[in-house]
């Protein structure tokens, strides 16, 4: 069942006219990068700081405005005999797998005629893997929201913020603590801190794996030291496994509840 | 067919519904009516399951409504505003939806056509087979319609509407480039495609033109005569009157009345429902005045 509303879901994402646009952002962006003389290393390191900013953003909108506008398809859907749970994941897979593809695609395709070496390839891996679990978890928290707030401005608009927070504001608070606190040994908290932030988290494992850390500078050289470790891979990317698996619990615990 | 006992609805202060008992009979048209606001919605989302209630119990047909998904199987339900996904086309919508029925039923280990023994065989009209014919050169649509009109496991679906309204020149266009009327009319053809028990028709004739509108009326009647139960809101008075027997009027979460539209003009001595409801209201109170949208 999951299946085949998830068949006419990605029939439905595949024809409109923002997903294609969103492949050939990506697409033209890793293409221009790669003709300005970049090796695939160089094009990555430098994707990445599009990819950390500009994917967080798009799915948290996008998930948010495609929920919104599916409310009375979803209502039609739970008159016919579907479980919810089903219809939730057919929802969620529906948008968060063109969404994945269309990233996964755009950027790995220049990649392929480039015909790109063995570490570059490992570096894109590496930003595509980053990318596509913040896609996932930032389309869970747009169903979340989109579920939890009927008013679609309000919703939209704390996607919005929580998205500017991640990205913008959880940074400004880190220089601020350790600004504040200067004169106390900092790289333990502001460790902890960053495991708060999937897009913090995003940023230190592409970063240790472009071994550009020392870029940094101290807290550079601090993570290098935890998160190098084979330790430190497997905390940041459990924290980012709990990134994906709390939304998206709430989300679907709220799905089966919801009224419509 | 439709057991309502203590249904309790409340949305953070409001009470959309309190204490509501309603009794729907089999093989009847009853009309769900009242002021906006007065929880006709939520009392019709609620048998539907899409609206959790806070407390009392719901059957249809003797199955309770809690969570339970397949007594929607008997269900066929007509929203006030139909969307689909923008992109898929008309005839995709509608191989969607009886591909989830489809898929229901077999994981539900009953099939659906068990209870579609009558179904009049359906030939191709001269005009539809040229149709085919036409849409030989397009992949996929050959195919379609062909399994649309000659469905393989022998729950034949309900066409009437489909041929009556003419949709087969819109079956390519996507959802999203229909008009407000054609979007009505492929709503009506889902509900009534699988050959419902019981039907849920939230203002069904709203956005349709005249033709189309009698087209629909004279298929709720038709389904009437078979057997179906019918659940219908409207703000048309007089389309209420044509076609429902029953009154259920909602005022405030409470059921004010429950009547039989002939018993109501009788009681009131007026001809038409809508004058009715208006005695019937301005006499027991003067509540009419408040609430003008009675109409």
């Amino acid at each position: 069942m999951i299946l085949k509303i998830l068949k006419y879901q990605l029939r439905d994402v595949f024809r409109s006219r923002w997903i294609i646009a969103y492949i050939l952002f990506f697409l033209v962006l890793t293409d221009i990068l790669f003709r300005f003389g970049g090796d695939g290393l160089r094009v990555a390191t430098s994707m990445m700081n599009i990819v950390l900013i500009v994917i967080p953003l798009a799915s948290i909108i996008l998930g948010a405005f495609y929920l919104y506008n599916a409310r009375e398809y979803i209502e039609l859907l739970l008159c016919h005999p579907v479980k919810r749970h089903q219809l939730f994941w057919g929802m969620f897979l529906g948008l968060a797998l063109p969404l994945v593809a269309a990233f996964s695609g755009g950027v790995l395709l220049p990649y392929l005629y480039n015909a790109a070496g063995a570490e570059a390839w490992r570096s894109a891996l590496m930003l595509v893997f980053t990318g596509s679990m913040l896609t996932v978890i930032f389309v869970a928290l747009a169903y979340y929201l989109a579920l939890r707030f009927d008013d679609r401005i309000k919703g939209l608009g704390l996607a919005l913020v929580i998205c500017l927070f991640f990205t913008i504001i959880y940074d400004g608070i880190i220089l601020f603590v350790i600004y504040m606190f200067s004169s106390y040994p900092l790289e333990k908290p502001v460790l902890v801190l960053s495991l708060l932030n999937p897009i913090d988290l995003g940023r230190i494992l592409l970063l240790l794996q472009f071994d550009i850390s020392a870029l940094m500078g101290l807290t550079g050289a601090v993570f290098r030291e935890f998160f190098g470790t084979p330790l430190g891979m497997s905390v940041s990317v459990a924290s980012l496994l709990v990134w994906l698996a709390v939304p998206i619990t709430v989300g679907f615990r709220r799905f089966l509840v919801k009224d419509f | 067919m439709i057991q309502v006992n203590a249904l309790n609805k409340i949305y953070g202060t409001l009470q959309a519904l309190s204490s509501v008992d309603v009794q729907i009979e089999p093989g009847r048209i009853t009309a769900v009516l009242g002021p906006n606001g007065a929880g006709k919605t939520t009392l019709i989302k609620s048998i539907l399951g899409l609206v959790k209630p806070d407390s009392g119990t719901i059957t249809v047909d003797g199955i309770r409504v809690n969570g339970e998904s397949r007594y929607r199987e008997m269900i066929g339900y007509m929203p006030q505003l139909a969307r689909y996904p923008e992109n898929l086309t008309v005839m995709e919508i509608v191989d969607m939806i009886r591909d989830i029925r489809k898929s229901a039923s077999k994981h539900e280990g009953r099939s659906a056509s068990t209870r579609l023994e009558t179904q009049d065989s359906k030939d191709l009209t001269a005009d539809q087979v040229s149709d085919v014919e036409k849409g030989a050169g397009r992949p996929g649509n050959n195919g379609q319609i062909v399994a649309l009109h000659q469905p393989a496991q022998g729950d034949a679906p309900d066409l009437e509407l489909w041929d009556r309204f003419g949709l087969d020149s819109e079956k390519d266009k996507a959802f999203r480039t229909l008009s407000g009327g054609n979007r009505q009319k492929v709503s009506a053809v889902l509900a009534f495609l699988f050959r419902p028990k019981v039907l849920f028709l939230d203002e069904p004739t709203t956005g349709l033109d005249p033709v189309s509108s009698s087209i629909l009326k004279d298929k709720i009647l038709a389904e009437r005569d078979r057997g179906t139960t019918i659940i219908l809101t409207s703000h048309i008075m007089s389309e209420v009157q044509e076609l429902a027997e029953q009154v259920v009027y909602l005022l405030e979460g409470k059921v004010y009345f429950e009547r039989s539209v002939s018993g109501l003009l009788e009681e009131t001595e007026q001809s038409t429902l809508e004058r009715a409801i208006a005695v019937k209201l301005g006499r027991r109170s003067e509540i009419t005045a408040e609430t003008g949208e009675v109409q």
